[in-house]
């Protein structure tokens, strides 16, 4: 069979789980719609937290962008793992022993106020909406170059999946589907570095293979070569970074603290039984997403070395097929600008912006690109998503390993997307409707405001999905700085701090939120021109100004805290209740 | 259970937090970023050591704190009589 044969036999085949799992595991009240009964074991939960934290961009992009960064790269491996930590040490067993449904379920109530849950609920949908629209994007894309369906309806098939196992059932159908997705996921990121590890280095574990001899006879290790490499054709060596410390610094801290704060993460952990169950659970999450996250800086290095190795000083008319197959996709354009008909790959854009074609070819078969050319001696253009994507043919694998990735990209694409269509669905059924609206709402007519609050949500992300704004992609990793700035300082001081007040919380999260929009917004929007390391605040990116934003949120919340009214005692109670592991409280309806 | 108790409890949990918070900002933000060239001046495996910390070492030792949390917090709440081990 071929690949895209073989493709269609993977996904239906993943699919048909999915949805045999949503059909198996209906969700028949709102504790187990909210948070899967509260029963879901540690092991289990924290595989469903590892597919919903390991989205399209940790599946797709995340390689293909350390491949092109080299050490830079460090901030999205250290920035989305160490914020497990954080997590387990300082929220995770607090929110779960406090035993709600929701992140501004906890604000609300540690800060007896209707406006600090309000602000809560704004956080979190401003958060989730820009992450999901690009998960929807991914899982377009995936449909689209794997199986030959327009992107319009790669989204669609997305959203009916995904529809079917979220507005049927809810946590209790997201978590199990997202435990055989973590299964499926991890398979197909590792069998492909596994074979790419062995045929550069010879060793089976890519995360030793990356420190290993190249087999070729030179006798350098994969980073020593890809250094000397990289270097003679002009780039800087790959161990080596080009950003400043305290830009690298200030993103990975914005990434982790933004990981601790984001609301569909946290909610995982209001799914297991009790306080010792959360830490487990964080702990056998974070193991989980490490094996991807350790084999990630392997498959760029090597998907690197391969790329310039097949590529470099190649005659265009000799190149291998899946450049020109890349090429007819339009994610790699090349212009031979020194008329030799061979492909330099050096430093620089190629020529200015993103490829446009003519309709006509070269006579050597190349598209001819129409774009401005630059002064650079670079000829190639590549998009750094197709890194994974094409790995398995740069690397000559079998047809089943094609199958497998585009499979698996769906899982981690669907699996995010779901997990963040229940937190805002949540958010509006029971934060704003159940709690602020529509006090003594039953039950059943919450449970049935929760699936329509999921439905409108997966019809509004799919809009996003297949028109989307252009800034969309750009603003996934701002999703994180907002909840660095916003969510986090609110609930750790709630937890840490008892003289935080309802004032203090509020002024703390609007001045967070409001710093950090604003940041983002004059550099990426206002004045994009501006963008560069002598304009930002202390060398800081608009990429890492989260910190800086959670850094302010909590100066104003504590400053304003200490000149309000103190906190009422009821609250010391509760805050003294959620300390103590003793005593917890399965969640109930209501 | 009385609040002096409670509060040894809470003492106990806070030094453990902030030390296992020491070893996590030594490992990534330490060897990962801030001491990295020095360290790269080592070899480790075939890594550069700060290259190494920054792209695999680090989230060994990630686990790694979560785990140990986990354990040493088990036996803190036991000894505190604070355990949700008999809860259900």
């Amino acid at each position: 069979m071929d690949a895209q044969t073989l493709t269609y036999v993977f996904v239906f085949l993943t699919f048909g789980l999915y949805i045999g799992i949503a059909i198996w595991s209906r969700a028949g009240s709102t504790n187990e719609f909210y948070v899967a009964g509260g029963g879901v074991h540690p092991v289990a939960n924290g595989m469903a937290t590892a597919a919903d934290w390991m989205s399209a961009a940790s599946f797709i992009s995340m390689a293909g962008i350390i491949a092109f960064m080299g050490y830079d790269g460090t901030v999205y491996l250290m920035g989305w793992t160490g914020g497990y930590v954080i997590l387990a040490l300082l929220l995770a067993p607090y929110l779960r022993k406090f035993g709600e449904f929701t992140v501004p379920d906890f604000i609300g109530t540690r800060y007896y106020s209707s406006a600090a849950r309000i602000v809560a609920v704004v956080s979190l949908i401003a958060i989730s909406f820009t992450y999901i629209a690009g998960q929807m994007r991914g899982v377009g894309i995936v449909f689209s170059q794997f199986l030959d369906i327009p992107i319009t309806w790669g989204v669609i098939v997305g959203m009916a999946v995904v529809f079917m196992y979220a507005v049927l059932g809810g946590m209790k159908g997201i978590t199990y589907t997202q435990v055989a997705q973590y299964c499926v996921l991890i398979f197909a990121y590792l069998v492909p570095a596994i074979f790419i590890s062995i045929l550069i280095t010879g060793i089976p574990i890519p995360q030793i293979g990356l420190g290993a001899e190249v087999n070729d006879g030179s006798g350098l290790s994969v980073l020593d070569k890809l250094d000397a490499t990289l270097v003679d054709l002009g780039f800087a060596p790959y161990t080596d970074g080009s950003k400043s410390k305290i830009d690298v610094f200030a993103i990975t801290m914005a990434l982790m603290i933004g990981t601790a704060g984001l609301p569909h993460v946290i909610v995982r952990f209001f799914t297991v039984p009790k306080v010792s169950d959360a830490r487990r659970s964080a702990g056998y999450a974070l193991l989980f997403i490490a094996l991807l996250y350790t084999t990630a800086p392997a498959v760029g290095a090597f998907a690197r070395l391969n790329f310039v190795d097949t590529v470099h000083n190649t005659q265009y008319t000799e190149v291998a097929g899946w450049f020109k197959s890349w090429e007819d996709i339009g994610l790699i354009g090349w212009q031979d600008k020194n008329g030799d008909g061979r492909i330099q790959y050096h430093p620089g854009a190629p020529f200015e912006g993103n490829p446009t074609y003519a309709e006509s070819r070269n006579p050597d078969g190349s598209r001819a690109v129409t774009n401005t050319p630059t002064d650079a001696s670079n000829e190639v253009y590549v998009d750094r998503d197709i890194m994974v994507l094409a790995n398995p043919e740069i690397a000559a694998l079998p047809a089943w390993v094609i199958a497998l990735v585009a499979a698996g990209g769906l899982a981690a694409a669907l699996s995010t997307a779901a997990g963040l269509l229940l937190v805002i669905s949540t958010s509006v059924s029971h934060d704003l409707i159940k709690k602020t609206f529509a006090r003594g709402l039953s039950d059943k007519k919450e449970l049935l405001a929760a699936r329509i609050s999921a439905a409108l949500a997966i019809v509004i992300a799919g809009y996003f999905g297949i028109y989307p704004f252009g800034f969309v992609a750009q603003v996934v990793a701002f999703a994180f700085g907002l909840a660095a700035a916003s969510l986090f300082p609110a609930i750790l001081l709630g937890i840490f701090d008892k003289r935080m007040n309802t004032q203090g919380a509020i002024a703390g999260m609007i001045a967070g939120l409001a710093f950090t929009l604003y940041y983002i917004a004059y550099f990426k929007a206002i004045a994009p021109e501006l963008n560069t390391a002598e304009h930002w605040w202390f060398g800081i990116s608009p990429e890492g100004i989260g910190m800086l934003g959670a850094l302010l949120n909590f100066v104003v919340a504590i400053t304003v805290s200490r000149f309000t009214a103190p906190v009422p005692d009821q609250v010391l109670d509760l805050i003294e209740h959620i300390r103590v592991p003793k005593g917890v409280e399965r969640p109930h309806d209501h | 259970m009385t609040n002096k108790d409670n509060n040894a409890y809470w003492k106990a949990n806070l030094r453990l937090m902030f030390t296992l918070l020491a070893i996590w900002f030594t490992v990534s933000f330490g060897f990962g970023i801030l001491l990295v060239d020095w360290l790269n001046e080592f070899q480790f495996f075939g890594f550069k050591f700060g290259f190494w910390w920054a792209q695999q070492g680090s989230i060994y030792v990630f686990v790694i704190l979560i785990f140990v949390y986990t354990a040493m917090m088990k036996r803190i709440d036991k000894e505190h009589g604070v355990s949700d081990e008999d809860d259900d």
